[in-house]
């Protein structure tokens, strides 16, 4: 055993990467479960998310993918636009598959839990489909933060202020969510709906339209993070490749009490125990694989657990149908 | 005065039922008009209507003169018309100043809307601390966010549905004196309730509405609370009568019960003590939250206590859950009608089961008698008049008020030695709180030990032998009725303000 292999400046970046995708996920179902959804698609939003951008990303980037495509991809552009354009269209096919369930929960008043679990397989099977033609490429490369004055910060730099922009997006997305709930007249509107349909309704919100922004919001993270996942941390296509992130991202929600800053604390967290136990089986500890294996997922619900311990804050409508009714 | 708002051949149907017909009436300027009617009569289907929940079919409204029709409760409450409802429109996780926010259109910056917070709630002597969170609030303290709310809008035309049905009397008048403050303001109030006396000293006029048809009008002092009630149910109404009863042996024994409360926002109970008797009827008055639902509870055999404290005719039940309780003859008959009293998505047969399995035998070696359930649930809706297509149909869709005749008529014909009831008429209309408090007393003649829980006092004067009083957990001596003022009334409620007088005119 040698534990001095184990680096911390790249511990610390690469646990970053690793938690971005759960916190991209969770970002956008911490939202929907605000306004009183729950919504148990994430994993199928979040692969939807990743083929997509894949896709759009690798074709803008080699348009001899598509020859149909040609006339319209400006050579020039393509190279730096495509890892932007494939994020945006992993947004629309999370949104996408969100609009499904909103329409289906929130219009024809189905059965969340069922709904969201029916997501989930049909993401998958969907993803897989659509994903075919994909395995295998390699997609083009992320722009990262580059600012030469930063990154030779020695440790800070390199650990902090070198990662892609996708990190700093996410981070500027849980400050956005963050105020806009507590400091802004829609975020109250949308915990007010959350709180107490009913009421909400009588005093004149569209319940049923609020809901729905917050499912497509919810989608298009979701999607994001999937992405992210395809296109940075992997990166490349396979079948499956959430692997079960879109249920983490679901139960950090809870486990951090749905507050913002503790999503953060939870999925970075989650990362790092990820990154660490990887570290350590790569080292050689004499603690069975197993064990290692299972570390992240005790370790974030232990600390969220003891942090969740104050009066919990579950919207009391949480997956509730709302019906409207004179 | 000049008018304000003038309805004009409102009409609304829904499916299978005309809500409101040709409703037409005018309401003045700084007039507090009053709207009756029995449950489903259509009054919360017209005042949706103003206030812009429902849109009307056909017919029109005017408000100070220009036409009004309002699509969204954001155009009625532009227009100046606000409102309070019945069921709180609050968020119980939000703090009274982000509750106000929400109703309000163009609400002032947080710290400037808690200066106004401030200020009307002191003009109108309903203190309020903005930064509280609603769910730590009493429901009189959760009104005054409501009013405070309407309040702020400067409105025109207040309705108030039914606003006074979860107050003490102590906080009833100083909600009728913030009434008659506005309405000296030149505020319109457009009033339901159903306590009928409370109209009479407060409403100018009133209009009646019966099937969704305006029936009557009248000025309501010069009418008798029961001349009114006449006038909403279109029929002489049958007043209990009340027999001289010669109490028999005792039948329920509580002693030195102490109970803790399951919730963390409830009240535990301190020592209370309580005999009834054979052929008695015992009120139980106070304000809910002062430890109604534990005493149910505990009564019930939901909540077990030491074997001692509960007695059912000297023998110790204190340890035994509600079916051993049933057997032994103490039914219970809970406050929640929807959810705890009955299961809203079974039929009136599997709910008449679900307590009636016991005594009426409608299960035989684990296997259910649906014969003999069916039998006991027609009988339930024939002997106490629950209008329903069937008996299979939901208790869901019954209206409130057949649902209570249900729940009751279901523990009174299992032919119970003790049966204890919370808020037996609670939302219920005139008629059918009329034939559950003879049902109740019926129940007593014939031998059996009562105990109704209620806020309503005048229900309790009416009906009960003996008042008692929940403050706090602790239940005074019952009092013989017939010797209590409301001021003896006001007393032992105790723990109230001082120096508000009880304005309530006793029935």
């Amino acid at each position: 055993m040698d534990f001095s292999a184990i680096n911390p400046v790249t511990l610390i970046a690469s646990l970053i990467v690793a938690s971005t995708p759960i916190l991209l996920a969770a970002l956008g179902e911490l939202v929907v479960e605000k306004a009183g959804v729950l919504n148990l698609g994430v994993e199928g939003m979040m692969i939807t998310g990743a083929i997509f951008g894949f896709a759009i990303s690798v074709t803008v980037a080699n348009p001899s993918l598509a020859p149909g495509l040609q006339p319209w991809l400006d050579p020039w552009m393509s190279p730096w636009m495509a890892p932007w354009l494939g994020m945006i269209g992993a947004a629309i096919g999370g949104a996408f598959m969100a609009f499904l369930f909103g329409l289906l929960t929130q219009y024809f008043l189905s059965n969340q839990v069922a709904t969201g679990l029916a997501l989930t397989l049909f993401g998958l099977g969907l993803s897989a489909l659509l994903g075919q033609g994909y395995v295998g490429l390699k997609p083009p490369s992320f722009p990262k933060l580059d600012i030469p004055a930063l990154t030779e910060i020695p440790y800070i730099g390199p650990m902090l202020l070198n990662h892609d922009y996708m990190v700093y997006v996410s981070l500027l997305l849980v400050l956005a969510v963050w105020y806009f709930l507590k400091f802004t007249r829609g975020g109250l509107v949308l915990r007010a709906v959350g709180e107490n349909h009913d009421a909400a309704h009588a005093i004149g919100y569209n319940v049923t339209r609020i809901r729905l922004m917050a499912i497509l919001f919810g989608g298009a993270c979701a999607g994001l993070g999937g992405a992210y996942l395809s296109l940075v941390r992997v990166p490349q296509w396979t079948e499956g490749m959430t692997a079960g992130a879109g249920w983490i991202a679901l139960a950090l929600v809870v486990f951090a009490s749905w507050k913002p800053w503790r999503l953060i604390l939870g999925a970075y967290l989650f990362g790092g125990v990820t990154i660490l136990q990887l570290n350590f089986q790569a080292v050689g500890v004499t603690i069975p694989a197993a064990y290692l294996s299972m570390a992240p997922y005790v370790v974030t619900i232990l600390v969220l657990v003891i942090m969740s311990g104050d009066r919990s804050s579950a919207p009391a409508s949480l997956g509730r149908v709302f019906h409207a009714s004179h | 005065m000049t008018e304000l708002l003038r309805i004009d051949g409102l009409t609304k149907a829904y499916p299978g039922v005309v809500a409101n017909d040709d409703v037409s009436f005018v309401i003045q300027e700084g007039e507090v008009h009053a709207l009756l009617g029995e449950n489903g009569a259509g009054k919360s289907t017209l005042v949706k209507m103003i206030y812009g929940l429902v849109r009307p079919d056909s017919g029109s409204m005017t408000l100070s003169g220009t036409a009004y029709h309002p699509t969204e409760p954001k155009a009625a409450r532009a227009s100046g018309v606000a409102m309070v409802f019945q069921h709180f429109s609050l968020f119980d996780a939000l703090t009274v100043a982000e509750n106000i926010t929400l109703g309000m259109e163009n609400a002032p910056h947080r710290r400037e809307l808690s200066e106004q917070i401030r200020s009307v709630s002191n003009a109108y002597k309903l203190p309020l601390d903005p930064n509280r969170i609603i769910g730590d609030l009493s429901v009189g303290e959760r009104q005054r966010v409501e009013i405070i709310r309407c309040l702020l809008q400067h409105p025109k035309l207040l309705i108030m549905d039914e606003p006074t049905s979860v107050l003490t009397p102590q906080e009833v008048d100083i909600l009728f004196e913030t009434l008659h403050k506005l309405s000296d303001e030149g505020t319109a109030i457009l009033y339901i309730s159903h306590k009928l006396e409370e109209i009479r000293t407060l409403c100018d006029h009133a209009t009646i509405l019966r099937h969704g048809k305006v029936v009557d009008n009248c000025v309501p002092a010069e009418k008798t609370a029961r001349k009114l009630a006449e006038m909403m149910v279109g029929e002489a109404l049958h007043v209990p009568a009340k027999k001289n009863l010669h109490p028999g042996e005792v039948i329920l024994e509580v002693a030195n019960l102490n109970v803790k409360s399951k919730n963390p926002f409830g009240t535990s109970l301190k020592d209370i003590n309580l005999v009834v008797r054979s052929g008695e009827v015992v009120g139980i008055g106070g304000v809910a939250g002062n430890g109604q639902d534990e005493l149910l509870l505990a009564l019930s055999g939901e909540t077990p206590t030491r074997r001692d404290m509960v007695q059912v005719s000297g023998v110790d039940v204190g340890d035994l859950n509600p079916n051993e309780r049933r057997e032994l003859g103490l039914l219970t008959a809970p406050e929640e009608r929807l959810g705890h009293a009955a299961a809203p998505d079974m039929s009136l047969t599997e709910n008449a089961m679900l307590t009636g399995n016991v005594r009426q035998k409608l299960s035989n070696g684990g296997f259910l008698r649906w014969a003999s359930a069916r039998g006991f649930a027609r009988a339930i809706v024939q002997q106490f008049d629950v209008r329903t297509p069937g008996i299979g149909n939901s208790a869901r869709s019954l209206s409130g008020g057949n649902l209570q005749k249900f729940v009751i008529g279901r523990e009174v014909l299992q032919n119970p030695r003790v049966l204890v009831v919370n808020q037996p008429t609670w939302g219920v209309d005139a008629a059918a709180a009329a034939a559950i408090r003879q049902a109740l007393m019926n129940l007593a003649e014939e031998g059996a030990a009562v105990v109704i829980v209620s806020q309503d006092l005048d229900e309790l004067l009416e009906v009960s032998d003996r008042l008692a009083i929940l403050n706090e957990g602790h239940l005074t001596h019952p009092e013989e009725t017939a010797e209590l003022s409301m001021d003896d009334i006001g007393l032992m409620m105790g723990g109230i303000e001082s120096g508000s007088e009880a304005t309530h005119v006793s029935a």
